[in-house]
């Protein structure tokens, strides 16, 4: 059986130092040193919905610790009172099971999307690929595209390279500070940390994680790119690992291209024996990570379409159909099946599976959310004090409650017991809970002497809102009898 | 701990940590280059039947990734406390930096403190901030014993009422915290007997208007006054003095029934409240003084707030 190679890639096209040799038994370094990628501008279909990701991604990103909801920011992670407020709802860490909802979500969906159209994820919504592209039209704006970016990287440095290369890379640093200052943004008040920044009175870890962040942005979109997803990110890796025969994915169609050759417009290359591709490169001058898509799916493609957009341009130049580069799967290149057949097998069990468990989680969490109860009670007996006499011989427990009112509008609370014959509150029995607040009050419960024995008894207590008696919370305790 | 350790261990651990540092040193070096036959191989792994991967070269940053992390845990063990028997240049220990850090705290509540410390009780009561600091240590170091409303319990007694066995005003409650007490009530079973110890508790049943026995009482009476006055005074209202309890009223330590004061008499009593001195300072007591006797003054305590 002939193996299949999954970073498979033509020894021409491999790292030189090791690709290169000819001869037997040669010393060779096992690392390799880092061709630089000169990505040529793509315009077109995939383009121009990478695009629109972007600026949606964006718009959302940097747009949103600016919003104001209820006379504070609307999005803010407050991680020093342990609150998280999104919108209308406030998160404490004992909501902590939404976050681990949401994270099965993003996994499931990335399974789903992944099993569908191959790696969309990282070919237009990852940061990664989503501040590269950000970058590199930074890039292009000052230094030119591929062609002229090759040159000046070759040139001797000038003034004037000199002052192209610091005008970039001053854009890049100030997106990538702007990119810091957002993401701390979210966890404190960002008009607080802009007004911080304006009069240097930054904290350290605010100033160390805006500077990280804004560090990691400009490392990893300007200086790094392809190389996150090759070597350094692990979905990446486990995204290939979900493919399958059925996964569209962007293919270069050889029955239909091969052989490769140059060939002038008018010429019938068919009768030269030769296919669709006129072999012009361009799908490897695009591409961002440095690869030749014709020589088929290898681990470094993102899946981000360039290929496709600049090969249906050569296609539509040369009045031959597009798509010799396109969305497509294996089954269907190897059965020349056309795009409906080929679509009625992307829509198999294993999507619908998919499907299925993430429209369920969703209806979950979903409905958990909206049944969530704006009440939390803990009930803490005094460990330490057991049953003591009060006044007229009763017998007393002593408790704390740690009432927590997640609504932002302050509630008064009452609690009633029941459990025990002649159980009650003896003093206060309400109590004011201000807006998203937790607050410990206490409180004493009485029996009449000889209405239980000796030892534990289990009781119950509710605590329920005096004004809105739909949300209440029922706690267990015990009651000690000496 | 000489006498328990020797210095062997920590040159053995120095010498096994170094030698393994260098010599992935030495194996990286020795590693950057190979000698191959002529085209790249796969790694031999095969996967899921057929599936296999080129062994393909490394980014050569990554190189670098490794020889910063030697170069890292070299400049660690030579500022920090990692070779046993080098204590780094640092002087670093982890009980210096918690000595730091509570030093940096202590000095960051000083001036609160400095504040509040000359305030008087009666004011600092009622001052909120103070009220909630006073609760939070109450909460800490008190609640154990007088239970977190710090009404007591058995054989703690209740302080929120105005019952207090060594007097109530604000500097004895801050003496008490401070100094801790020591409340004993002798046995008195021996020189009384079994039916001597019966008539005088009913005696005392009856000073504060409890059912009892009067044939008894008038017994025990003579008993009291024999043997009990000394501390609890002639009519039993008790000496703050040295804390002996006030038996005329309705507050009960120890349980009202006839059995529970039987047994007090019998084999007495000896209740300790520990000292807070050397644990909290004067100034945390001083807080927590103003806390307790706001919670049976609380009229004058909201006078004093306003």
């Amino acid at each position: 059986m002939e193996r299949t190679v999954v970073n498979d890639r033509l020894p021409e096209t491999s790292a030189p130092p090791t690709a290169a040799l000819a001869t037997d038994d040669t010393e060779v370094s096992l690392y390799e040193v880092r061709r630089k990628i000169y990505p040529r501008a793509v315009h077109g279909l995939f383009a121009a919905w990478r695009w629109g990701l972007v600026w949606f991604t964006q718009v959302v990103f940097y747009g949103l610790p600016w919003l104001t909801w209820n006379d504070r920011q609307a999005v803010l992670f407050d991680l020093g009172a342990r609150k998280f407020y999104i919108f209308g709802l406030v998160f404490w860490p004992q909501d902590f099971i939404y976050l681990t909802a949401l994270l099965i979500i993003a996994a499931l969906a990335l399974f789903l999307f992944t099993a569908i159209g191959g790696r969309l994820w990282c070919g237009y919504a990852c940061p990664q690929t989503v501040y590269t592209e950000m970058f590199m039209w930074v890039e292009r704006r000052i230094e030119g595209d591929r062609a002229a970016r090759m040159r000046l990287d070759r040139a001797p440095m000038s003034a004037g390279k000199l002052s192209r290369k610091l005008a970039k890379h001053g854009v890049w640093i100030a997106i990538a500070l702007w990119t810091g200052l957002t993401f701390v943004g979210y966890f404190t008040p960002i008009r607080e940390l802009l007004r911080e920044v304006a009069t240097v009175s930054l904290g350290p870890w605010e100033t160390f994680w805006i500077l990280f962040y804004g560090f990691a942005t400009y490392g990893n979109a300007g200086w790094m790119r392809e190389q996150v997803c090759k070597y350094m990110c692990p979905y990446a890796r486990f995204q290939s690992a979900m493919f399958d025969k059925d996964t569209m994915i962007v293919t270069y169609d050889a029955h239909r291209g091969d052989p490769r050759g140059a060939r002038a417009k008018k010429v019938d290359h068919k009768a030269k024996g030769l296919g669709d591709c006129v072999d012009c490169g361009m799908c490897v001058q695009v591409c961002p990570t440095g690869i030749d898509i014709r020589s088929g799916l290898q681990y470094e493609c993102i899946g981000c379409a360039a290929c496709i957009d600049a090969c249906d341009q050569v296609m539509d130049r040369m009045g031959y159909p597009q798509g010799l580069i396109r969305y497509s799967t294996t089954n269907a290149i190897d059965n020349r099946w056309d795009r409906a057949q080929m679509i009625r097998r992307v829509l198999r069990p294993r999507v619908l599976v998919y499907v299925g468990i993430l429209l369920a989680v969703i209806v979950a969490a979903a409905a958990s959310l909206q049944a969530r109860v704006p009440l939390k009670v803990d009930v803490l007996r005094d460990r330490t004090s057991l049953a003591r006499e009060a006044e007229g011989g009763r017998i007393e427990n002593v408790y704390r409650l740690q009432i927590m009112n997640t609504r932002e509008t302050p509630h008064r609370f009452k609690v009633t017991v029941g459990g025990l014959p002649t159980l009650a509150v003896a003093g206060e029995s309400e109590f004011e809970i201000p807006a998203a607040t937790s607050k410990q009050v206490p409180l004493r419960l009485q029996i009449d002497r000889g209405q239980a024995g000796p030892g534990s008894h289990k009781i119950d207590l509710d605590v329920v809102d005096a004004e809105d008696p739909g949300v209440s919370v029922k706690e267990r305790s015990v009651f000690l009898v000496r | 701990m000489a006498e328990f350790t020797s210095s062997f261990w920590g040159v053995y651990i120095a010498v096994i940590t170094l030698v393994s540092i260098i010599a992935c040193g030495v194996f990286l070096k020795v590693q950057t280059t190979a000698r191959v036959a002529g085209k790249v191989e796969t790694t031999g792994h095969t996967w899921d039947e057929d599936l296999a991967e080129w062994n393909n070269p490394l980014p050569n940053w990554w190189r670098w990734l490794f020889y910063i992390t030697i170069v890292f845990s070299l400049v660690y063990l030579a500022l920090y406390p990692g070779l046993a028997i080098w204590g780094g240049a640092l002087n670093w220990t982890s009980s210096g930096q918690y000595a730091q850090e509570r030093a940096r705290a202590d000095a960051a509540v000083q001036p609160l403190y400095d504040k509040f410390g000359k305030s008087p009780v009666e004011q600092l009561a009622g001052n909120a901030e103070a009220r909630a600091i006073g609760q939070n240590l109450f909460l800490t170091y008190c609640a154990q014993c007088h239970a977190s409303d710090a009404r007591g319990g058995y054989g703690f007694p209740n302080l929120t009422d105005s019952d207090w066995q060594y007097g109530g005003s604000p500097d004895a409650i801050e003496q008490t915290i401070l100094a801790g007490r020591n409340g004993v009530m002798p046995p008195f079973g021996a020189a009384l007997g079994g039916e001597g110890a019966k008539d005088v508790a009913n005696y005392v049943l009856s000073l504060s208007g409890l059912a009892s026995d009067s044939i008894r009482a008038q017994k025990g009476k003579e008993i009291f006054a024999a043997n009990c006055v000394a501390c609890h005074g002639p009519d039993g209202k008790g000496n703050p003095a040295i804390g002996a309890p006030n038996l005329t009223d309705k507050t009960w330590l120890y349980s009202s029934s006839e059995a529970a004061i039987i047994e007090t008499v019998t084999k007495g009593r000896n209740n300790q409240m520990p000292a807070f001195k050397d644990r909290l300072g004067a100034d945390r007591v001083h807080i927590l003084a103003a806390y307790i006797w706001g919670l049976s003054n609380s009229d004058k305590a909201k006078a004093a707030g306003k």
